[in-house]
């Protein structure tokens, strides 16, 4: 979570210690509440946690939706991204895309799947009234959706059709950051592999690195290749994939995957047992003292609701806050 | 029987075409059973629930079929037999909470309206202050804490899991006999799914509430559901009990689409399903799974297939076991 200045360089967005309050008349939420990481390039880096706990709002942050109230975001190691993206170069915002994670909010209802497709094409310059077809036409293959789409309106897609529209969308201005929101939340098991197999390949070919923001751990499991857990807006633990699911390390973490509905023996053998999800969800208006996860956490000692947990650094980059590894 | 559903036809239309969606589905439905209803993105299911509450969009029509609740074939019902049903009887989870909720209005104010209407149904006028406990309380239930900030907000102004939770709650208000669920659990993480699976388990014990889950989530449709019908591009495939379903499937659709399920267990992911669904335009005339099923025969391609009954409760739509 803690990186010296000079690592910048490696990484394509690193964030560090970023605020981002909403104040409303209850008082202030504290939705990102001192967020940091940074994202390779090339790599996948899943942001899992909580419902709640501020996933969104870190990724909008990076957009240049709103800005954060402290902390810094830098892109490629130069760019200033705490600036609103309206300020930001036409460059730069073709640059970095986002899958919303309301997909049927975010597209033009009165726009046909090739307008909205191709539109990103258009305004970067990708390609020309006689080229936009073939290029739409090819962004939906890749997507696995037919060309009877092409003019059809938002409103006549089903639930998993709009989630693929709005990523081929995002994949048509060839981005080199991609935040995925939920990406595949309405895609059966069929259109979800083959969506994860395109994204992996793209990745390939043009080491495009995203930030994967998701509640399926299966998804994680099968394209990232880190992954870090929020947890009412502050990050626990942070861990190799492979790592994270073999040696789950924080409370959190494990209720998580023991709450996992499983389709397989093998998928239960690998879960942990008996950490039930239980407790009263807590507020984000005024967070828990000490570890936010106390509430509900079936290991908590008093030290828990009294001090922050401190930062452990584990083996193979793995890193965890609890009081139980001090 | 709770729920008879015969010979459901779907269209969609558009300004050029026809889209011939539901194509003579059927689902049937004891009181207190969970059901639930499997199939790949675009395969109808959405259309399905939608058409038992009488909710489909405009352009859609329905040249035939029969759709019974209890006594009620909502299909002739009238509007204010439907808006009874839909006040105190059935309730729906949608798949798209931010289509569901009202942009412009609190929390509250939708919320109140759901609580209202359903006691008005029951032949009672609420307090204010009783509206307000109610909602509490069904916030609560859904594990959704700040109720206060919730109540006062705005649907932008929450994280796309509480919108969701939002969405349950008012679900579950209105659900007094049969709950239909499409895709409950999408946004909300693994650890309140939990929670808010087993409560709408001790509802099914309680009141003797009967579901239908929506998911594309299989460990949730195979711990959550009795029996499970398998939709695959507007056409029923196969329905049996859910343990004989992911153990033994019958239909070469639904033993691709299981084999296709992301696991925790190792990094490979499967290829997916070749091909995709057909295009409803023109759909293909025998098994509407023919273009792309390994073991299609020459009559798969010209002769629709009719459920097959292959052991208790396990039927199949399918020319390899005719
Ligand atoms: N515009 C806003 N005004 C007020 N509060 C907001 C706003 N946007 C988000 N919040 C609050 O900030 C918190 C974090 O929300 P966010 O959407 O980032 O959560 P999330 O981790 O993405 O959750 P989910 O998994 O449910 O989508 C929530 O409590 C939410 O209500
Ligand atoms: N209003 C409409 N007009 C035209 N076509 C529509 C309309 N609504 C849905 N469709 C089409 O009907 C088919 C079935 O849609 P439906 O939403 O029922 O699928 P679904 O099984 O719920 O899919 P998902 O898993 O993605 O939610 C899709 O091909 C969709 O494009
Ligand atoms: S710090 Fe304490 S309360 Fe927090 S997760 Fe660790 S043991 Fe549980
Ligand atoms: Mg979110
Ligand atoms: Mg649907």
């Amino acid at each position: 979570m803690s990186e010296g200045l000079d690592m910048y360089m490696d990484y394509i967005v690193s964030v560090s210690d970023i605020r981002k309050y909403f104040t409303i008349k209850e008082g202030a939420v504290k939705a990102v509440d001192g967020v940091s990481f940074s994202v390779k390039y090339g790599e996948t880096l899943a942001l899992v946690g909580e419902s709640g706990s501020g996933k969104t709002t870190t990724g909008h942050v990076i957009m240049g939706f709103y800005p954060p109230d402290s902390g810094k975001i830098l892109y490629k190691g130069t760019y200033d991204l705490s600036i609103p993206i309206k300020k930001r170069s036409l460059e730069l915002k073709r640059e970095i895309q986002i899958v919303f994670q309301d997909p049927g909010t975010s597209l033009n209802p009165k726009h046909t799947v090739k307008d909205i497709v191709g539109l990103p094409l258009r305004v970067h310059g990708l390609a020309d009234s006689t080229s936009v077809y073939a290029r739409v036409a090819e962004l939906l293959e890749f997507v696995g959706l037919g060309e009877d789409f092409m003019f059809k309106y938002p409103h006549e897609l089903g639930g998993g059709e709009k989630q693929l529209v709005a990523i081929a969308r995002a994949l048509a201005p060839n981005p080199s950051f991609l935040i995925l929101d939920e990406p595949t939340s309405a895609l059966d098991v069929s259109s979800q592999a083959k969506v994860l197999n395109t994204l992996r390949r793209i990745q390939k070919e043009k080491d495009i690195s995203y930030l994967l923001i998701t509640h399926d751990l299966g998804v994680v499991r099968n394209i990232a290749h880190r992954v870090i857990i929020m947890y009412l807006g502050k990050i626990y633990e942070e861990a190799p994939t492979d790592e994270f699911f073999r040696w789950p390390l924080h409370p959190y973490t494990k209720m998580l995957l023991s709450s996992i509905p499983t389709l397989t023996r093998e998928d239960e053998e690998i879960k942990p047992k008996g950490v039930e999800a239980v407790g009263e969800i807590p507020s984000a208006l005024s967070p828990p003292k000490g570890c936010r996860f106390h509430t509900r956490c079936p290991f908590a000692k008093p030290i828990c609701s009294e001090s922050e947990p401190p930062e452990i650094v584990a083996d193979n980059g793995h890193v965890v806050r609890c009081w139980l590894y001090e | 029987m709770l729920l008879n559903i015969q010979d459901l036809y779907v269209h969609y239309k558009s300004y050029w075409y026809i889209h011939k969606v539901l194509n003579g589905v059927w689902l049937r439905m004891m009181e207190g059973e969970r059901v639930g209803v499997i199939g790949e993105t675009g395969s109808g299911k959405t259309t399905l629930l939608k058409s038992i509450l009488r909710i489909l969009p405009q352009n859609a029509v329905i040249p035939n079929g029969m759709i019974k609740f209890k006594e009620i074939d909502m299909l002739k019902a009238g509007e204010t037999e439907l808006s009874m049903v839909r006040r105190r009887e059935i309730g729906m989870i949608f798949q798209d909470p931010m289509a569901a909720l009202n942009p412009v209005f609190k929390i509250k104010d939708q919320l109140y309206d759901v609580i209202r209407y359903k006691l008005f149904a029951e032949g009672y006028n609420p307090t204010k202050e009783e509206l307000h406990d109610h909602a509490v309380k069904v916030l609560n239930d859904v594990k959704l804490p700040d109720y206060e900030r919730v109540l006062e907000s705005y649907p932008f102004q929450l994280s796309g899991g509480m919108r969701q939770r939002v969405m349950i709650a008012m679900a579950l208000i209105s659900a007094g006999k049969l709950l239909l669920a499409d895709e409950p659990t999408t946004n909300i993480d693994v650890t309140i799914q939990d929670q808010i699976l087993k409560l709408i388990d001790r509802l099914v014990k309680q009141r003797g509430l009967s579901t239908i889950l929506v998911s594309h989530a299989l460990g949730m449709v195979r711990q959550m559901t009795d029996r499970a019908y398998v939709l695959y591009a507007g056409d029923i495939m196969e329905e049996a009990r859910t343990s004989e379903l992911f153990d033994h499937p019958a239909h070469p659709y639904t033993s691709l689409l299981i084999s296709s399920a992301p696991k925790i267990s190792t990094r490979e992911i499967g290829e997916g399903i070749r091909g995709k669904l057909p295009d409803y335009r023109s759909p293909p005339i025998g098994c509407r799974f023919a273009p792309r099923c390994p073991y299609a025969m020459d009559k798969c391609h010209t002769i629709k297939p009719k459920r097959t009954i292959i052991n208790t409760d396990h039927a199949v739509t399918c020319h390899l076991y005719e």
